[in-house]
């Protein structure tokens, strides 16, 4: 693709689809909508429970890893 | 985006839980609309805009233990609302995030069909996430590189490449359709 190419594409999607206009504003204050969210979920994560699962997938993967060392590769291939 | 005072900022991360509530509620305030504009860029619809930056807000009232007022809080609250937007793309299915009729641009080319419109608008949504967020602000906004890749947390050059990739496979799949761009 070259230069002309790209640039002819790039003008057809900006008519495809039209940039948004500039410094848009929401339709509403989204305050009262954050206030709700706010008062729905708990502020923090539960943390110790993440702290001992975690603990317990990481010695599951090096026992598992210890016992199969041809799985080594792969676990390093999908990090 | 402006960012806040050091005063501000400092009580956002370690004031008081009193002190934290209103610095963040003021931070809502100053920021809420640079945000919301920002979101609705990449998911180019109102209302998954709005919800969207909420969302952004939210994760941002759990992440403040890791935010450092010395870098700001324009460029990350922008690299959360970015993330919370690239995530909503990855789940939203393409048919959603179209409106039901793609507006013409007042300089749109007569020789360009309101049908070829629709196909390419179409087919942009048929792209992986991570690119079709590239090519939206870089291509279609028209913003800086820098800027995109800071959003993004890639590199400049990172940012190049998704955009040729997303413009080579958009330009692929056109012609399939039968459309020469």
């Amino acid at each position: 693709m070259n230069t002309h190419d790209e640039d002819r594409l790039k003008r057809l999607l900006q008519q495809a689809l039209p940039p948004v206009e500039s410094d848009p504003e929401p339709g509403r204050d989204l305050w009262p909508a954050m206030l709700r969210r706010l008062d729905a979920r708990p502020a923090a994560a539960p943390l110790r429970f993440w702290a001992w699962f975690d603990a317990a997938l990481l010695a599951g993967l090096a026992a598992f890893a210890a016992l199969v060392p041809a799985s080594i590769p792969v676990f390093l291939y999908y990090l | 985006m402006q960012d806040g005072s050091s005063g501000l900022l400092n009580a956002f991360r370690q004031g008081s839980p009193e002190a934290f509530e209103a610095a963040f509620e003021t931070l809502f305030r100053q920021h809420q609309r640079a945000v919301y504009g920002w979101i609705l860029r990449i998911v180019r619809n109102p209302a998954t805009a709005e919800d969207l930056t909420v969302e952004t807000f939210w994760r941002i009232y759990r992440a403040r233990g890791h935010f450092e007022p010395s870098r700001g809080f324009e460029g990350w609250a922008r690299r959360i609302a970015t993330r919370a937007a690239l995530d909503w793309l990855r789940t939203a299915r393409p048919e959603t995030e179209l409106p039901a009729e793609t507006p013409a641009p007042a300089a749109a080319d007569p020789a360009v069909s309101a049908e070829i419109r629709r196909k390419i608008a179409e087919a942009f949504q048929q792209l992986a996430p991570k690119l079709r967020i590239a090519a939206t602000l870089a291509v279609i906004e028209d913003l800086p590189h820098k800027d995109v890749a800071e959003a993004l947390g890639i590199s400049v050059a990172a940012v190049k490449l998704r955009v040729f990739r997303a413009l080579r496979l958009l330009r692929r799949d056109l012609q399939q359709q039968g459309i020469t761009p």
